[in-house]
């Protein structure tokens, strides 16, 4: 049998089990007649058993709170109270990183533009009690009102027609002041958010974009002094639909 | 964030090609608790330790679409981890924090006084030893990645890999024994 000398290598695969059958016997053989270096490789044995019996039981310990949240970033079934403010950071963290590939193709302001109405679809459409802030039996009253505050006319599209009922409205805080989002539901409860403000690109009209993250989709544009953004989640052509009647119903 | 851009046409919306998010959050979870043993092992500090775990989840899902589908996730989250790590190190803010919960002594095993002694002996020793040489001794000896998976983890060649688990464990062998280093070990090939 020809022997290969020994590399300190093969110590060290034949302590981590890497060695193939016919080397780890040669590498046993010249072991066995040499005990001090037998010992230097028990010892770096030990090491690896005592290394798993350390620190293996972190394998059984419960997965920190915060380390899950990272990962689960729509908190979508936590209580009411918490949703919105957790809502906020979580998904402003999770949309965050993404907004980077969204300026290569759209406008930063407008990008900005669609992750906060994601963020507004989220933090509000889970909401039970409160989900907006005016109902449409007073539909008259949150128009003027939403106008009034926007500085200019601001009309809640009729979606009816594209099984939508309008639920009602609210004022939230935009980059440039305020925002009006409404709110729509169809039959089975679906809920989407219509998020509008007064327009701050240069553009007088723009394309349908569409941005997604996870799942809420946004499909957005500009349309002369308001710009506006539609999200909600539901696949992508129901919302390329209903993103198309609003801009119809806006536009007769 | 996928971007699409399209004419107020709805006919336009055929072409359009929905790219589906892969459940990629419940792929990277069923990693976190070998993440933190290794981060733990590496930090030696529970609160630290959940920090590196936190910070390399957050990239991971940040670079999610860099990993190659079909590769060894795992080994994917250890590079990460590393590369984390090696940042936290150099910055200079890094401060290390320690934290004595209730829930970490409970945690302590119950040993036999010396099994105790020896394992906290491992612990004190690793603690001695440089940051690369406990990487390296951990990412084999603990998580039993292979020599290759250790060497791209780490971003060094295998021969890197070799030497310094070497040394890693030749310096782990003479603290525990009392032994003043030795300098001369075999040449490694």
């Amino acid at each position: 049998m020809s022997r290969l000398p020994v590399t300190e290598t093969d110590l060290h695969a034949y302590v981590d089990g890497a060695l193939p059958e016919a080397h780890r016997a040669e590498v046993a053989a010249y072991l066995a007649a040499r005990p001090q270096e037998a010992g230097r490789v028990q010892a770096y044995r030990q090491q690896n058993e005592e290394l798993r019996r350390l620190f293996d039981p972190v394998l059984d310990e419960p997965v920190p709170e915060r380390l899950q949240a990272v990962l689960t970033p729509r908190p979508r079934f936590s209580p009411l109270r918490y949703a919105a403010a957790v809502a906020w950071m979580a998904l402003g963290g999770a949309i965050g990183w993404q907004v980077s590939d969204m300026q290569q193709t759209a406008p930063a302001n407008s990008a900005a533009f669609a992750r906060q109405a994601a963020i507004a679809h989220v933090v509000y459409s889970p909401e039970v009690r409160h989900p907006v802030e005016v109902g449409a039996d007073q539909e008259a009253h949150l128009v003027s009102w939403l106008s009034k505050r926007l500085g200019t006319d601001v009309r809640a599209p009729q979606l009816n027609s594209v099984g939508y009922g309008l639920v009602g409205g609210r004022l939230l805080p935009g980059d440039s002041g305020p925002v009006a989002q409404f709110m729509y539901q169809d039959g089975r409860g679906q809920r989407l958010t219509l998020y509008v403000r007064t327009n701050t690109e240069s553009n007088r009209e723009t394309a349908f974009r569409f941005a997604e993250e996870k799942d809420v989709g946004v499909f957005y544009w500009v349309d002369g002094k308001l710009g506006y953004a539609l999200s909600g989640e539901v696949a992508k052509d129901e919302l390329l639909r209903v993103a198309t009647a609003v801009y119809k119903r806006l536009n007769p | 964030m996928t971007l699409y851009t399209f004419d107020k046409d709805p006919a336009g919306a055929g072409k359009s090609v929905c790219i589906s998010v892969v459940n990629q959050s419940a792929e990277i979870a069923l990693h976190i608790p070998r993440l933190r043993r290794y981060a733990r092992a590496l930090t030696g500090e529970r609160a630290t330790a959940d920090d590196l775990v936190q910070d390399t989840l957050e990239r991971a899902l940040n670079k999610f679409h860099l990993w190659r589908q079909g590769s060894d996730l795992r080994a994917w989250l250890f590079t990460i981890m590393h590369n984390v790590y090696v940042n936290q190190l150099r910055s200079s803010a890094h401060t290390r924090h320690e934290e004595l919960t209730e829930e970490a002594l409970e945690a302590a095993q119950p040993a036999r006084q010396t099994d105790m002694l020896e394992m906290r002996d491992l612990d004190t020793a690793l603690r001695k030893l440089p940051d690369e040489q406990r990487e390296i001794v951990l990412l084999v000896g603990l998580e039993q990645l292979s020599y290759e998976e250790a060497a791209k983890a780490l971003g060094v060649p295998i021969g890197t890999v070799m030497s310094r688990l070497s040394r890693a464990r030749e310096r782990l062998r003479c603290i525990m024994a009392g032994l003043p280093e030795v300098a001369a070990l075999k040449v490694v090939k």
